[in-house]
Formats: C-alpha cells, structure tokens, sequence
C-alpha cells in the first residue's frame, strides 16, 4: 500500500481528500462531493468550459495542452455518439500519482469524467486503467457502482430529466504505447495498441469514429475541484499560463520519497532538498529526471528552475508526468541512459520504422558500450541515431526515447568519453537479457 | 441464454463474459478484458481460450492472436501460481531493483520467465509498474509488495509458500455487483 506523505509546502487541491476515506461514496459526499457535477447540470455546458479555460489548467499526463480549450474543440453537433475517455494507463517510468488518485480519491475521477461529459455533450465515459492496476480497478469499479445505486450515474442523474451518463471501467493488459491517446482507443476497440496518424483529431474523430475527450487522470480529478472553487482562484494557485497545482512523484534518491501536491512553478530545488527531505548519507546530487523517463536529464547545477510546463522547456527539458527521479552521485549515466532506453526499445509498438529501428539500435549500441566494448564513434552514433528519430514517428514515443538519449549525450558526454578510458563503474547486475523476452545469448 | 455452448470457463465467467460483449458500444471492445480475465481463471491463455473468444466476439482467431500477441502481461505459457514480478526500471533500479531480482533468483533458483519445479513460483523482470515512489516494488499476481529489502522479500515469498501471501481475489465481477477486494 503506498504511503502516504506530506510537507507543509504543499497547497492541497487534488490530495484535499487524501488520507480520508473518500473512497466510500458517503465520505465522499461529506466532502464536498458530487456537488460540482450538480452545479455544472445548472449551470450548463458553456460555463463549464469557461470556468476550465480561466483555471489555466493544463493536461497533466505530460502533454500540457490546456484543458478548458481542448473540451471547447469538441463539436457541438455531431452524428456519432460522442465519448469522455480518462487515461489512467500511467506508464512513464517515474510516475505513480495517478496510483493514489485512483487509490484514495475514485469519486473524484469519476465526477470529473461526468462533468467533461456534461461539458461535451457526451452520454458516455471510459476510465482506462493500466493492467497492472488491477487492484485500483477493484476500487473504481466499486466506486462505479456505489455511484450508480445512488442513481448519479445511469438515466436521469440526480433526478434530472433528460440527464444521462454511463460509465465503464477496464484496464489493458501491460502496455507503455497505451498511453498515448490514440494508441489508447484503439486499445479500447479491441486491437492492438498502434497509433492512429493525426489528422484528424481525437475531438473530431476519436473512439468508435465519434468525437472525443482523452484527459489523464489527474486532469480529470481537478474538475470538480476547480467548479467548485472557480477558475480564476485555482489559476491562481500556480503562475501565468501554469494554472494551479499539481501532483509530483518524487522517486530515486531522496529521503522522503513521495507524490507530493506542489504548486505550478515551485522550485526543483526546494521539491528536492526541501520537500522530499534531501538525498540520502548526505551524498551529492548528480542529476535529476524532472518529469518521467523522457524528459531530457538536468544537471546538479541546472536544479533552480520553476515547476512549470514553460519554465522546464526554457530549460532545455519538459514537465512531463511530473515524475521526479532524482540520481546520487554514485550513478552512472553510461547505466542509466542503458536502462531507460531498454524501456523504450521494449516499448516500441514497432509501428513506426525510425522508433522500431532507432530504439533496438540505440539498445545494441548502449548495451555493447556498456559492457566495454564501445569505441568513440559509438556516441556520436547514438547522438546520430537518436536526432533522427525525433519527430518522425506517429506518435511521441520515438521522441521519448530519443529526448533523453541526446540528454545524456549532450550533458554527460565526458562521463561517456570517461567511460572508454576505463572508469566504468558498471553495475554487475544489469541483465542483457531484454525484459519479456526469453533468456537471450548475448550477442 | 448462455452466448457459448460448452463454454470453457466457469458459469460465472461464461455469464461475465455474456454480458462483457454486450456493454461496449462495439463487441470487440472486450477483448483486451476477456483475454485478461481468461488468463486469471485457466492460468495462461491457451489455444481454447482464443477459440472460444473469437467465437464470442465475432472475431477470426487469428485477431485474438494479433491482439494478444501484443500485451506484455498476456502470457501462451503458464506460469507459476505465484507469478513474482520485479521491477527494475529507473527509479526501483535507483533503490536496488536489481539486487531484488538476483536475490530472487537466487532464493528461487530460477532465471527471468522461469517458473520453479513444484509450480509454486514464477519470476519475471518487468518494466515500471507505476509505484516508483515505493520503490524497489515487486507485484505478486496483482498484488504491489513495495519498499523492500532482500530480508523484506524472503518473508513475502515465505507468506505466499504458507498460503498466507496477499493474493487478493484477482477481479470482481463487472458492474454494479462489483466488490471491492481490500
């Protein structure tokens, strides 16, 4: 069961429920619950959006595009059914918030779903969840039922005429690629997890050809909170364009490890040193992942940057999943960057041919540069290799496994070039072996 | 009326399922849960189980196959009652993923994807399972073992060798009968 943290520094507008027992319905309802959706069917759609666009909330699965604008593309007339689809199929290395929003705070997924319904004109919605959230299923769909008896979800919700919505709950079945949007609906067709090219556009043509919202979870839990408080106050929680608050999973090499809820634009080196209470045997920090294992890796020294979506670009690297990993200085970046692109290549649909290709190449490189037998010409390739996968895929994995590649390349060069030159501090236990295939013959 | 005579699963499986191909807006769309759920019950999902899904889902076998062929968690093979899986992806490997899983290999005198001779254990190195702030973090069939040790895993294998491991119920029934395990 994961444990639950907390640190003065935090403004709690999403983890408000945490730790409370929110997951029985009638907790739930004490706290405020399910009035936001109720105000929402007063109020009427365009208020809704309204109230999403001034809250500057914007995605927090990584993407960072703004909520409120991405429910205004949505036509308001459309043939095909239209479909409200939450993505809980977290899988960026480094990220499990949405882990305890499923685990502490269901209702307010569910809740948010009904509300971007409402928003859209959509009668039904679909909480996805990763395969191995099993248990977290378990909880929703509870969560699910108990709505229902009380007659919130179903026909006629809240008594009101006219006012339906119908939730299912799945998971997948083990998947990185399932996280991306259009990956994710033709996982939820029955097929396949290959993305779909865009154009068009989920909110155009989307599941089941109708169109559709796709938000993470966590943006979709903050929509009630931020009806509930108004746009203009949750916005102004966090910094310009960086609306509110949101949740950090602060892994690796801290003392107090944790999802922590910090407001949009909080120091990296206050998240670090002060929140998570520092690193551990008072070693000194090497290198931070700051928002999952895409994004680009900041040095020790690059550490005093803002929490933000357009702090972190200007910093040569992404928000992301908010998923902090922090490294000690006894990492090696040669090991690292081996095992993050071990996931990558693993992860590849395979679809597209620069990821398919550029992932496994990237893999053999690291893996015989990592065991010794590497040569100069070996990073320039891997720098090579990774610059021509960017932006030549379907979808943003190619980019996800080629961002942090040039990352390491680019700020970590002479622990490469070190490397050569015989200080390999390699770990002995970094298998060959790919993760899910039989045991190999190295190669 | 039952959708599949002579159905494979058990009657509450067999009626799960009825009612699994009828909730989504298009049948198909209950593959991914039913092969999921399959596995659950049989262990792994074997030839039968892709011909009776086919057959359920209006499908070809060979779309069963295309789809199943795809997920990392769906296994043609069975494997242990107790299907341990450690993560080593960034962050557990930060906090000694890989010491975790050469311990485990070691205590359970198997490899990655072996399975010990009483069928009591599996061992599999998996990618991040999104509990990396809990890290290193093991998953037992479904169930998340988290901030361990090698002494901290001994025990939770010993649970499991005991009949007294987690093993929660894998999966309650869909919809509003829905029962939560914990």
């Amino acid at each position: 069961m994961p444990t639950l943290v907390s640190h003065p520094d935090e403004v709690k507008v999403i983890s408000r429920r945490f730790g409370m027992g929110a997951k029985e319905i009638d907790r739930y309802i004490e706290l405020d619950g399910y009035k936001a959706v109720q105000q929402g069917i007063e109020q009427g759609p365009e208020w809704i959006v309204n109230t999403m666009k001034a809250s500057g909330l914007r995605g927090r699965g990584g993407a960072g595009f703004p909520t409120g604008m991405k429910w205004s593309f949505v036509p308001k007339v459309s043939e095909k059914p239209k479909y409200v689809l939450v993505n809980g199929d977290e899988s960026e290395p480094g990220t499990c918030k949405d882990h305890v929003i499923f685990l502490e705070d269901p209702h307010a997924v569910i809740e948010g779903t009904m509300i971007a319904g409402l928003a859209i004109g959509a009668k039904m919605g679909f909480i996805y969840l990763r395969g191995e959230y099993r248990y977290l299923l378990n909880i929703v769909e509870k969560a699910v039922a108990d709505a229902y008896a009380k007659g919130y979800l179903g026909k006629n919700i809240f008594g009101k005429e006219g006012v339906d919505f119908d939730i299912i709950t799945q998971t997948g079945a083990g998947a990185y690629e399932v996280g991306e949007e259009s990956a994710l609906m033709e996982s939820l067709e029955g097929k396949r997890g290959i993305p779909r090219i865009k154009p068009p556009f989920p909110a155009v043509v989307g599941l089941y050809g109708g169109p559709t919202v796709i938000n993470n979870a966590e943006t979709i839990a903050n929509a009630p909170h931020i009806l509930l408080m108004g746009g203009e106050a949750y916005a102004k929680l966090g910094t310009e364009r960086n609306g509110g608050t949101r949740l950090f999973g602060i892994s690796g090499h801290v003392n107090k490890p944790g999802v922590y809820e910090l407001p949009m634009g909080y120091s990296l080196r206050d998240a670090i040193y002060k929140v998570a209470g520092g690193i551990p045997g008072g070693k000194a920090l090497k290198a931070v992942v700051p928002g999952g294992a895409s994004c680009p890796v900041l040095k020790a020294d690059e550490i005093d940057v803002g929490l933000d979506f357009d702090q972190m670009a200007k910093a040569g690297t992404m928000l992301g999943s908010g998923g902090i990993v922090v490294l000690d200085e006894t990492v090696s970046i040669v090991e690292f960057a081996l095992r993050t692109i071990r996931f990558y290549q693993h992860e590849s649909c395979g679809w597209c041919i620069p990821c398919r290709e550029g992932t496994d190449w990237l893999k053999k490189t690291l893996t015989r540069f990592h065991a010794g037998g590497g040569n100069k010409k070996d990073i320039d390739n891997i720098q090579y290799l990774a610059e021509n996968m960017m932006g030549r895929t379907f979808c943003p994995l190619g980019d996800a496994a080629a961002m942090p590649t040039l990352g390491f390349i680019k700020k970590f060069r002479s622990e490469f070039e070190e490397y050569l030159a015989g200080a390999r501090v390699e770990h002995p236990l970094i298998q060959i072996t790919p993760v899910g295939e039989p045991e190999l013959a190295a190669h | 009326m039952a959708a599949v005579a002579n159905s494979i699963f058990t009657p509450a499986t067999a009626a799960r399922f009825d009612k699994l191909a009828t909730i989504y807006p298009l049948k198909r769309s209950a593959l991914v849960p039913m092969l999921l759920y399959s596995q659950d019950e049989i262990g792994y999902v074997s030839d039968e189980v892709v011909a009776e899904l086919a057959v359920r889902l209006d499908l070809l076998e060979l779309d069963v196959r295309n789809v199943l062929s795809y997920y990392s968690m769906l296994r043609t093979v069975p494997a242990g009652k107790y299907n341990v899986q450690v993560c080593t992806n960034i962050s557990c490997m930060l906090r000694g993923g890989f010491e975790l899983l050469d311990h485990c290999k070691h205590k359970l005198g198997i490899g990655h994807k072996g399975v010990t001779a009483d069928g009591l254990f599996s061992l599999e190195e998996v990618e991040c399972i999104g509990a990396c702030c809990w890290a290193p973090a093991v998953q037992v069939n479904y169930d998340f073992h988290e901030n361990l040790t090698p002494a901290k895993m001994d025990a939770v294998l010993a649970d499991y060798a005991a009949g007294k491991g987690k093993n929660e119920p894998p999966s309650p029934s869909i919809g509003p009968a829905g029962t939560e395990a914990k």
